[in-house]
């Protein structure tokens, strides 16, 4: 071959020092502080949202990290369908407790209550956050909106922005997202407009567990193996609750499953797994054949451009 | 830094040892239509396992549904509803694998319509462009194009793939032929690092896995060059440069009166003790310590930071410092100035003309600027500076000179890559109208694409 083929000793004499290099999860990190940091350098007032869910623990653990030893300069929102797995939520007020940060609950059933939205007939609430996500930007006057969303786990996703500009109805246009070149990010935006924010942009599924695994940060236990009572849904175990299943017909029985997602418990739905530590979990995720949102998310199953539909309407 | 203690599922050498340390890899993919670029990176990410049974089966199905016999790959990386009516191509989707030795950040930018734009995003984060070639078309306008933006770009790697290679019967000149001329335009680039492979994306030919067919051709598969390729420039042959990006201040009990200004360097290596300049204010001073964040949310300090870590530096003087300042290396400052000479890529629909007032964006440091010339303009087809009497408009690659409203630190893009590097944005409506690259005073007379 007539080509500058590497050879190994040019391949050594270039690569990096032993002392001067860094593992992935070190980039990945390191660029994610750094997008905290032109966040609240750029704005007046960011918000992380946090659910209790894994990439949302992680966001928050990665903010600590970006401002210490100055406490989190950053409020939290949670968008609460309501139906909620009373582990994560007893998580989440732990979590708020321990940062003494102020949260802000932005609740779906109030507007359910008061007739501004209307229970849809799949019982599934996640489509319905949008609107309660939107009216508490805008009662709070929010500017930045952090998200745990991660471009490997859909195709509209793969497309975003790490800063994605929304305008006042928090519509997600294709056509108006700004080019994103080395790490400048442009976070100008007119007055109603906001920005959201994607720290994890570059991370996979693969990458947060093992993060969670090194930093040894604790999560809802319902991310790892337990024993549920369950019924069988369109392939998925989902838990018997208040928020209308099983239907009649619908058998329940108890599982050893564990989590991959946390969500709407109408939609979300549990694996068969006997990972009972991050170790085995990760073990699990990298063998597992369906992606996250795959295997565990009714809501993504809607259409082929669920996602992207929902996104252009303000979601996350 | 802490280490994983455990790496499975794939099984990695031990973490502590950095020789052997699970890295990152950040490419751009760049083909024109119809050479087969999504159908390879489908292959890539199919090969490499990174693609899931229900990402597999949605193919599958819409690969029936559109009467097709073989499942096309290209699906995997199929565009978006929004996309397809609106008739736009969103500049750069961003694709993910990874080997038992590197994770990889694959920005994949299509071939089309508004190429320059695309490719010049893509390439600007990326250590490697990987340039697809159809074999029976060999070098087109458009390879041009895509050496030129790496070229300027300063992606120091190229990986060219010839693909196709099976409608041309594996024919070993025809294969040689394309390398020569490519590597010859790659040479004009300032492109040294070049690696061709012979490739059949719809076939899986030497992209992960070795040809059979061809037997002539004794080099890497594409992934294998890619697991080779060395990342990252040694942060001890550069003058150290942080931007600013927020100032920490505590005051609380615990921390009355710890001021820490935090960034992440672009380029270089500080320890405690080092002198460092402050710009624009060219105020010199010491650090005094490197603090990082640890996983208890306590923070301890660093012997040593390098590029691209994020920390916080303290400083012995009590010197007035904020956002938008530049902490550089006392005896290489780099070049304080009123005016920047530079190449943009105009991404956007508005033309640049002399006169023009915008924000220019150089680290963290926003400023106002107005276009005092606009010097020439790049013609890809004949790589010649033309005078652009018109400006510059979209997908347009020239150079500008720009005065500033302040003074402000900058580098030539050509050494420090992202301390050289500037957007140009409407004060308007805040959109991002051209990316920059600035070049060192004594270039700026010169040559230089």
């Amino acid at each position: 071959m007539s080509t500058t083929t590497l050879t190994p000793g040019r391949a050594a004499e270039q690569a990096l020092p032993p002392e001067y290099t860094l593992d992935h999860l070190d980039h990945l990190e390191s660029e994610a502080i750094h997008i905290f940091r032109e966040v609240a350098g750029e704005f007046e007032r960011p918000v992380v949202l946090f659910s209790g869910g894994k990439d949302s623990v992680v966001m928050v653990h990665l903010a600590l990290k970006a401002f210490a030893p100055a406490p989190l300069p950053f409020a939290l929102l949670h968008v609460d369908t309501g139906h909620n797995f009373p582990e994560v939520l007893e998580y989440r007020d732990a979590a708020v407790e321990r940062l003494g940060v102020r949260l802000v609950v932005a609740r779906v059933q109030d507007y359910i209550d008061d007739g501004r939205l209307r229970e849809r007939r799949d019982g599934t609430r996640n489509p319905l956050q949008t609107v309660p996500l939107l009216d508490a930007i805008e009662t709070d006057r929010f500017d930045a909106v952090f998200g745990g969303g991660r471009r490997d786990e859909e195709k509209a996703r793969a497309k975003e922005r790490v800063f994605s500009l929304r305008d006042a109805f928090g519509a997600w246009d294709p056509r108006r997202q700004r080019p994103e070149l080395w790490d400048l990010y442009n976070g100008r935006h007119a007055p109603g407009e906001h920005v959201r924010v994607f720290p994890l942009s570059n991370w996979t599924e693969l990458d947060v567990w093992r993060y969670i695994e090194r930093e040894r940060i604790e999560l809802p236990e319902i991310y790892y193996a337990h024993e549920r009572e369950v019924f069988n849904r369109d392939g998925m175990w989902l838990t018997a609750g208040g928020w209308g299943g099983p239907r009649p017909g619908e058998q329940t029985l108890s599982r050893l499953v564990r989590y991959r997602t946390v969500g709407d418990m109408s939609c979300t739905g549990a694996v068969d797994s006997d990972a009972f530590d991050v170790g085995a979990v990760i073990r699990e995720v990298g063998a597992s054949r369906l992606t996250e949102r795959g295997a565990t998310r009714a809501d993504d199953r809607l259409s082929e451009a669920a996602m992207e539909d929902r996104k252009r309407q303000g979601y996350f | 830094m802490t280490t994983t203690t455990e790496r499975a599922p794939t099984p990695a050498p031990a973490p502590e040892d950095p020789r052997h340390r699970h890295d990152l890899l950040r490419l751009a993919t760049a083909g024109s239509v119809d050479d087969g670029k999504s159908t390879l990176v489908g292959r890539l990410l199919y090969d490499t396992k990174s693609v899931l049974a229900d990402q597999l089966d949605a193919v599958e199905r819409v690969s029936r549904d559109r009467g097709l016999v073989a499942t096309d790959l290209a699906l995997l990386t199929d565009g978006l509803r929004a996309e397809r009516e609106q008739g736009i191509t969103i500049d750069v989707a961003y694709r993910y694998f990874s080997t038992a030795t590197r994770s990889y950040v694959l920005a994949d930018t299509p071939g089309h319509v508004e190429y320059t734009r695309n490719m010049v995003t893509g390439a600007s984060t990326a250590e490697l462009a990987l340039i697809l070639v159809d074999a029976r078309h060999g070098v087109v306008e458009q390879t041009r194009r895509h050496l030129a933006v790496t070229g300027l770009l300063g992606v120091r790697h190229v990986a060219l793939a010839v693909n196709k290679m099976d409608l041309v019967d594996w024919d070993e000149t025809a294969f040689k032929t394309i390398v020569v001329e490519f590597e010859e335009l790659s040479a004009r680039f300032g492109i040294e690092d070049v690696v061709a492979v012979p490739v059949s994306a719809l076939h899986g030919d030497n992209i992960v896995s070795r040809s059979e067919r061809a037997t002539w051709y004794a080099g890497p598969t594409l992934l294998e060059h890619l697991e080779a390729v060395p990342v990252g420039t040694s942060p001890a042959a550069q003058p150290l440069r942080l931007p600013v990006q927020y100032v920490v201040r505590p005051r609380t009990a615990a921390h009355p009166d710890y001021r820490g200004y935090a960034g992440r360097l672009t380029s270089g290596v500080v320890r405690p003790g080092d002198e460092v300049v402050v710009l624009p204010s060219g105020r010199r001073t010491t650090v005094a310590g490197i603090d990082r964040a640890d996983a208890t949310g306590g923070v301890h300090e660093l012997d040593v930071a390098f590029a691209p870590q994020s920390v916080v530096l303290r400083l012995t003087d009590d010197i007035d410092i904020a956002r938008g300042d530049l902490i550089a290396a006392a005896d290489a400052p780099g070049l304080l100035t009123r005016e920047i000479t530079g190449t943009v890529a105009v991404l956007s629909d508005r033309t640049l003309r002399p006169r023009d007032r915008l924000l220019l964006r150089v680290g963290t440091r926003t400023v106002r600027t107005m276009v005092a010339d606009v010097v020439d303009q790049l013609d890809i087809k004949t790589m010649q500076h033309l005078p652009a009497p018109e400006g510059l408009g979209l997908n347009a690659i020239g150079r500008l000179r720009l005065r500033l409203a302040e003074e402000v630190a900058v580098d030539d893009y050509r050494v420090l890559r992202r301390t050289g590097a500037f957007l140009l944005i409407d004060e308007s409506d805040g959109s991002t109208l051209a990316a920059g690259m600035a070049e060192a005073p004594d270039r700026s007379a010169g040559e230089g694409i």
